[in-house]
């Protein structure tokens, strides 16, 4: 039998206070039978990229509604490229205009939703990519 | 093995990976686990339990932090449970750890039960090793919120604390058998709730009628979201570490758990063994007469058992 679960972590860098888009997302992906690790508000970069290492996830996403996604989402990938886990699929969510998400997409974010994004959509996408 | 010397010079990552393969195809896992298995045995290994809610995350981050300035390295290994109806889970005991993430001391992994019923995750015991061969000094195991009779961190674990709070029920919930037998040591959370008093008297009560053992848990208060009474908490586990080192318990108890791992593991050999064996065309066959009432299913399996060993016996078993 097969046991492979994809774990994804939810997690939301930076300050605002906005989760309940990161725990819908949570909860859905949680009902399409992933294991997701909810960590909760206001993650450096450097705590959320150690938890994607300890957890060993497939995926991370991430949430973010306060506007500093051109500044924390390239720190993120930074890291992951310093600690050589940059197989690990980067997806955003959250308040982020169409003219960063193209600049987002060229530092290695695999996909970016915006607001009104089918939670099926997601789960299909991170299952097509962790496979 | 390159593997093993890179988790035992503290490699996070690819003990992570070793965790991963312990929990998604433990057949494989062995064969690294059982080269492991030497470096283990150095950790002492304490299990957090109790009712959803009582406080076990934040008082392992509290003790995590009490430890940590006492230069201790601790690994946490935090179970939440796997929906049985889709397999996925919320892992969330990380949220009142956010402290700990950075602290290159702390390694933290959170699993889901996947299945398991006893309060823990099929790959616990296998977890606990890895982390212990990383060279953690202390492992905390936070089970799974648990309710009467998920008791299985006596196996894992060499002592257990078990948290509780006010507001869970009257004293007859205390004096049920089960979750309330197995605490080392007896933590009151949430003690400016109405009631602490009266629960913390009701569980010395319970307590006063086990006058046998030698050890008699004491009963803590603890208010752990602003760290009152941790230190309290962390020389009572002082304290019953030198009981059971001194006592011999510790020993004993190890020794215990290591009958009910080859017990459990045997068990599992043998289905996997057996499910393989059992022809699937006969065995709808002695359905069919079961069914029709030609034969009972009693004396089938004592059929069938007596075929099983007759044919283990003649060839298979011993190679």
């Amino acid at each position: 039998m097969d046991k492979k679960k994809i774990r994804v972590l939810v997690a939301k860098p930076g300050l605002d206070g906005h989760d309940r888009g990161a725990k819908i997302v949570a909860r859905a992906l949680r009902d399409a039978g992933m294991e997701v690790i909810y960590t909760g508000l206001r993650q450096t970069p450097e705590q959320i990229v150690e938890t994607a290492i300890q957890e060993d996830v497939n995926v991370i996403g991430l949430s973010i509604l306060s506007g500093a996604h051109t500044h924390l989402f390239p720190r993120i990938m930074e890291l992951l490229k310093e600690n050589k886990v940059e197989d690990i699929v980067v997806i955003g969510g959250g308040v982020i205009p169409e003219e960063d998400i193209y600049e987002l997409k060229k530092i290695g974010i695999a996909e970016v939703f915006t607001p009104g994004t089918n939670t099926k959509d997601i789960i299909k996408f991170i299952q097509e990519k962790v496979k | 093995m390159e593997m093993i010397e890179k988790i035992i010079n503290g490699d996070r990552k690819v003990a992570a990976k070793l965790i991963t393969l312990a929990e998604n195809d433990f057949n494989q896992a062995q064969n690294i686990l059982k080269e492991l298995y030497s470096y283990t045995g150095n950790a002492l290994v304490i299990g957090i339990t109790g009712p959803p809610g009582a406080g076990k995350s934040t008082i392992t981050d509290q003790l995590t932090k009490s430890l940590r300035k006492q230069g201790k390295t601790v690994g946490i290994v935090a179970i939440d449970p796997t929906s049985p109806f889709t397999g996925g889970a919320l892992l969330g005991d990380r949220i009142r750890m956010q402290d700990l993430s950075t602290d290159q001391g702390v390694f933290i992994r959170s699993m889901g039960t996947r299945g398991n019923l006893g309060g823990l995750s099929p790959a616990t015991q296998s977890t606990v090793r890895i982390l212990d061969a990383l060279g953690k000094d202390i492992i905390f195991i936070e089970t799974v919120g648990v309710g009467q009779a998920e008791v299985e961190i006596v196996k894992v674990a060499d002592m257990v604390v078990l948290i509780t709070m006010p507001g869970m029920g009257d004293d007859i919930q205390i004096i049920k058998a089960g979750i309330m037998e197995i605490g080392d040591i007896l933590v009151v959370n949430k003690a400016d709730k109405e009631g602490c008093e009266r629960l913390v008297t009701e569980i010395e009560m319970m307590l006063d009628f086990n006058p046998k053992s030698k050890w008699r848990p004491p009963v803590l208060k603890t208010i752990a979201i602003d760290n009152i009474g941790i230190q309290e908490l962390l020389q009572e586990i002082n304290n019953h570490l030198k009981y059971l080192n001194e006592s011999g318990e510790l020993e004993q108890r190890r020794q215990e758990s290591a009958k009910k791992e080859i017990f459990d593991l045997i068990q599992e050999k043998w289905k996997e063994i057996l499910s393989s064996s059992i022809n699937n065309g006969f065995l709808n066959k002695i359905a069919a007469k079961i069914v029709k009432r030609e034969e009972d299913p009693y004396t089938a399996v004592k059929k069938l058992s007596n075929i099983l060993i007759h044919s283990y016996t003649q060839g298979g078993m011993n190679k």
